[in-house]
């Protein structure tokens, strides 16, 4: 029988995969034409070399952002691959998720994020989803909210996250070279982001 | 000596430029090429560049040279896979083709890390017409 951490990572992985065309027609937009290509080899790796029985969400994690940097081929195999790797130590040893701890290795990953792409909130990026997410589930979670409550209330800050990146333009990445043209069009790294997050939420509610 | 890692999303560009620089450097058997992709489509994989790093470095250290984009982003993530080990590993700053040749040229007369990083990122204001 599988994990949950496996099973999360599948669906994150068929989510993903479902959504190949629609984050490749984004990404013909403003970039390149690749971002849904390359995730969906990416998450196609993930489900095959995470083994099924992995309890442990911290090995699970690392060895999923390890086959994101050798799969993926684009700018988001390393930054995804940081991302998990960061999440991963957060997790290490562990075989629950709590809201502190998914919390922290939002924080983990953010900063993994920051450092591999030297980029800030602000720069149509995936930060521009991942960030208001963590900043809302932290503000619920001080507040007393559930787990679930908190994340779901992240999922709604990333979906507005993402709609912020159609009111500013690029100064990260292939959008960059665009401009001011690149405004009106929605990020497909903070797309891909955000049903990463809303995966995880529909995940945890079963 | 110094070794050099060829970093390219194209696996051809990668062994294309070892295979010029084999031309100036044929002695030099740490330049390793890391282009593309393991199923041989077009990207870049950190860990196959980290798998480069580790076979170039003698005990000099090593030069990552990089293309575009990813390029960079995929060598600065196979850097730090590495942290934990003893390999002293720089990426470049500068043109792939013209860095590459300036820092294989510097490698085979010995130079040391510090000194291959330089002659390569010394390629960056290079002008080819009307120098």
């Amino acid at each position: 029988m599988s994990t949950r951490i496996y099973d999360c990572l599948k669906a994150i992985g068929e989510r993903i995969i479902e959504n190949k065309d629609f984050l490749t027609d984004l990404d013909r937009e403003i970039g390149d034409a690749d971002h849904g290509v390359n995730m969906a080899r990416g998450f196609q790796g993930v489900i095959e070399k995470v083994p099924e029985d992995e309890a442990d969400i911290g090995a699970a994690l690392k060895k999923a952002g390890m086959t994101l940097l050798s799969t993926v081929g684009g700018a988001s195999g390393p930054l995804y691959g940081t991302a998990y790797m960061e999440a991963a130590k957060v997790f290490a040893g562990k075989t629950e998720v709590t809201g502190e701890d998914f919390k922290a290795s939002l924080a983990a990953a953010i900063e993994g994020i920051k450092k591999r792409g030297h980029a800030e909130k602000g720069e149509k990026t995936m930060l521009d989803a991942l960030i208001p997410a963590y900043d809302t589930l932290s503000e619920k979670l001080s507040g007393g909210s559930e787990f679930l409550e908190a994340l779901e209330a992240a999922c709604q800050a990333a979906n507005e996250g993402v709609e912020f990146t159609k009111t500013i333009a690029a100064t990260k990445g292939r959008a960059s070279y665009l401009g001011e043209r690149s405004i009106g069009h929605q990020d497909p790294g903070a797309t891909s982001l955000t049903i990463t997050l809303e995966t995880i939420r529909d995940f945890l509610k079963g | 000596m110094v070794g050099l890692v060829l970093v390219s999303h194209s696996a051809k560009i990668a062994e294309g430029l070892k295979d010029l620089t084999a031309e100036i450097a044929p002695d030099h058997k740490g330049i390793i090429s890391a282009g593309g992709m393991e199923d041989g489509s077009i990207g870049t994989d950190a860990v196959r560049i980290s798998e480069a790093i580790r076979q170039a470095n003698d005990g000099d250290g090593v030069v990552v040279m990089a293309d575009l984009g990813s390029g960079v982003m995929s060598s600065e993530t196979a850097i730090e896979l590495l942290e934990d080990e003893d390999i002293k590993v720089k990426l470049a700053d500068a043109p792939i083709v013209e860095g590459t040749i300036a820092a294989a040229v510097s490698a085979m007369v010995g130079s040391d890390l510090e000194a291959v990083l330089k002659a390569a990122e010394d390629c960056r204001g290079v002008r080819k017409i009307n120098n």
